[in-house]
């Protein structure tokens, strides 16, 4: 099949939805002629124009509110959030206006929009630039939570969110961007709230979301020669999670690690974790659940700290082994 | 080019008009002896309604609180004059005027929503905060201040995208004015020349900051020159003044010349809330404002017998007595539906 690389993947499921669908439109800062900080919409200025490719002032709240007002009135916006650290700018809209808006008003109003944007670090940019926050939005009922791992996902789920007819938080991550992988040419939707088995084992299950799922799959080629074989679980839609394959994934496997980038305190890890506890999967437990996710630190510029703020294969590996023994 | 304002606030926050118009000028034709009539009813059903929504809630028959506009009726009814069905509000906290000012609103479905019953608008989901009425393109109050400002960014350019002659009103107070989403909101409609109409209703308090001490500026209007786009203060109590800048402002935005603010000088007669003990304000300087009652100013330029004013009072208690009944006949929630209208 066809590789495309992740950004690319992103760019040709927002250019099918637009060609597809009038109500489709792009808002944020620098997606015009400058085509996204991070080339997601690159050339669909050229091929539609500003009325469909919004450019916009450093206006986060009003990019978010931007997006409600417009949903609640008939188009399907896509929004973007240059950096996931700014959409903090954003939060009285998402929270308070897109989230809940439906629920307040009884049912009876719709808010389908995209806020796309891009977590993670490993870009050297700091405390600033390389926030992993998907976790405070998947704490708010109203919301949706996607975080493809790959160029094939993140097409099939992005196309799904824009024909969602709810505010979906479409998470990307700035090393994903370059990455390969198949990716159909026609339009295809992946289900939102469908976790995914990434690769199959039998001796530890792995719960891994966006840039720790390649991390996961290059650990679990590394423990694969020493007989270690990882079952590697992703989400891909964090809320609202389908659980169910996690859990019959910890049954079968009898252990748990779950990786993300994000700080440990309070993250998703937490949320995997409680739901497995509760489940019949903790009668199957054989040893203790780890969660391996960011340190509790703002991201450090120094690039030996950088890395070390977030997990790597190597601890990946080491945790795996440690489980597994 | 902003537009000068014909009112201007006196030292004292007080609205002072420039000149007094003689009364043929005063009604507007096209509303008729019947429009004007109807409009003071509105006004005094408005009225009503709030009275009764504090009359319910010192008899414990409502719990929550509430922002009453008591006294700022005329702001309401004569921007909602100015508009048509299929144009949109965004509403504020204190916005029942607005919700039943506006296009198809019926007080029973308001007062049910009120009185957290399942036949209100949101099925008393929302409360006094978050009545919407969707499908008259009543896009809701609001519980968070200013929170309707960059929405309304979205509804202008969704009107824009589909090329429709509709506006958008967008509803927010003094208080409003000082948030970042006010700067955010309004610039990006000038960039734009969104058809959205920002009504500030500068009731001289957000909460208890009187307006005085919360801007370095004679009137919030002058904040709409730094945007580029007409700015105009006016006296938020005289209904035919509200509409008539009403009606200069969305003819601009139905022909595609952008938004305008308008600031709307008035008078909240009650407490922010149910909780406050209005420390901040004297009662001399309420009973100046109450003089200037929007209802009562109206009925006198309608030159009504103090009987046929009572008269239209009556009608509008009437109404409202038979919303609440409606509202009390009306069935609880169900608790094994709370889940329901998370997501579509």
């Amino acid at each position: 099949m066809r590789e495309l690389t992740y950004v690319e993947a992103i760019r040709e499921a927002l250019n099918q939805a637009m060609a597809a669908d009038p109500r489709v439109f792009l808002i944020g800062e620098d997606v015009g002629v400058y085509g996204g900080a991070f080339g997601a919409s690159a050339g669909l200025h050229q091929q539609y124009g500003a009325g469909r490719v919004v450019d916009t002032p450093i206006s986060e709240a009003g990019i978010a509110g931007a997006c409600v007002g417009a949903a609640l009135t008939g188009m399907r916006p896509v929004g973007e959030i240059q950096f996931m650290d700014f959409i903090t700018i954003s939060m009285e809209q998402l929270v308070l206006q897109a989230a809940k808006i439906r629920y307040m008003f009884g049912g009876k109003a719709t808010v389908p929009m995209v806020l796309r944007t891009p977590g993670g670090s490993g870009t050297g940019a700091a405390a600033q630039h390389s926030e992993s926050l998907e976790n405070w939005f998947v704490h708010i009922p109203g919301l949706k939570v996607v975080m493809p791992s790959t160029p094939y996902d993140a097409k099939g789920l992005l196309l799904s969110a824009i024909d969602d007819d709810n505010p979906v938080i479409f998470v990307e991550h700035k090393l994903l961007y370059k990455t390969k992988g198949p990716v159909p040419e026609e339009p295809y939707r992946i289900p939102l709230t469908q976790t995914d088995v990434k690769r199959v084992g039998q001796h530890l299950t792995v719960v891994a979301t966006s840039m720790m799922v390649p991390r996961a799959l290059q650990a679990a080629e590394q423990l694969a020669a020493e007989g270690i074989e990882l079952e590697v679980v992703d989400p891909r839609t964090l809320s609202p999670l389908d659980d169910a394959p996690i859990i019959r994934s910890v049954i079968k496997t009898g252990r748990l690690m779950v990786v993300h980038e994000a700080h440990r305190n309070g993250g998703f890890g937490g949320e995997i974790v409680g739901r497995v506890a509760e489940s019949e999967a903790f009668d199957y437990l054989e040893a203790p659940i780890k969660r391996l996710c960011g340190l509790d630190v703002p991201i450090p510029y120094n690039r030996t700290l950088e890395a070390a703020a977030v997990p790597q294969v190597a601890d990946i590996v080491r945790e795996a082994k440690a489980l597994v023994k | 080019m902003a537009t000068r304002s014909k009112v201007s606030a006196s030292a004292n926050g007080q609205p002072r008009a420039s000149k007094k118009p003689a009364r043929a000028d005063l009604i507007p034709t096209e509303w008729g002896e019947a429009g004007a009539i109807e409009r003071l009813r509105k006004m005094m059903l408005i009225r009503a309604f709030e009275e009764k929504a504090e009359e319910l809630f010192s008899l414990g028959r409502v719990h929550g609180t509430m922002h009453l506009s008591i006294g700022q009726e005329a702001s309401a009814v004569g921007a909602a004059s100015a508009l048509r069905v299929g144009d949109y509000l965004l509403n504020t906290h204190r916005g029942h005027g607005h919700c039943l000012a506006w296009f198809g609103s019926d007080e029973k479905l308001m007062m049910a929503e009120f009185m957290g019953k399942e036949s209100g608008y949101c099925r008393g989901r929302g409360g006094s905060m978050h009545i919407a009425n969707v499908d008259a393109n009543n896009l809701g109050a609001n519980g968070i201040v200013a929170g309707g400002l960059p929405i309304s960014v979205g509804v202008g350019l969704s009107i824009k995208q589909r090329a429709t002659d509709q506006v958008c009103l967008s509803v927010f107070g003094d208080g409003g004015a000082n948030t970042g989403a006010f700067h955010e909101s309004v610039n990006m409609a000038s960039i734009w020349q969104l058809p959205v109409i920002y009504l500030c209703e500068n009731n001289q308090y957000a909460m208890s900051m009187p307006m005085k001490k919360a801007f370095n500026i004679p009137q919030v209007s002058d904040r709409a020159k730094g945007y580029g786009i007409p700015g105009v203060t006016v006296d938020g109590n005289d209904i035919v003044a509200v509409y008539r800048v009403f009606q200069d402002a969305v003819a601009r935005a139905r022909a595609g010349q952008g938004p305008t603010l308008i600031e709307a000088l008035t008078y909240r007669w009650r407490g922010h809330s149910k909780s406050d003990k209005q420390a901040y304000r004297t009662r001399d300087e309420v009973k100046e404002w109450q003089a200037q009652d929007p209802i009562r100013r109206f009925g006198r330029v309608l030159k009504l017998s103090d009987a046929e004013f009572d008269g239209h009072r009556v009608w509008a208690d009437q109404r409202i007595n038979e919303a609440v009944a409606f509202s009390e006949a009306s069935a609880e929630p169900k608790i094994d539906q709370i889940l329901e209208g998370i997501f579509a």
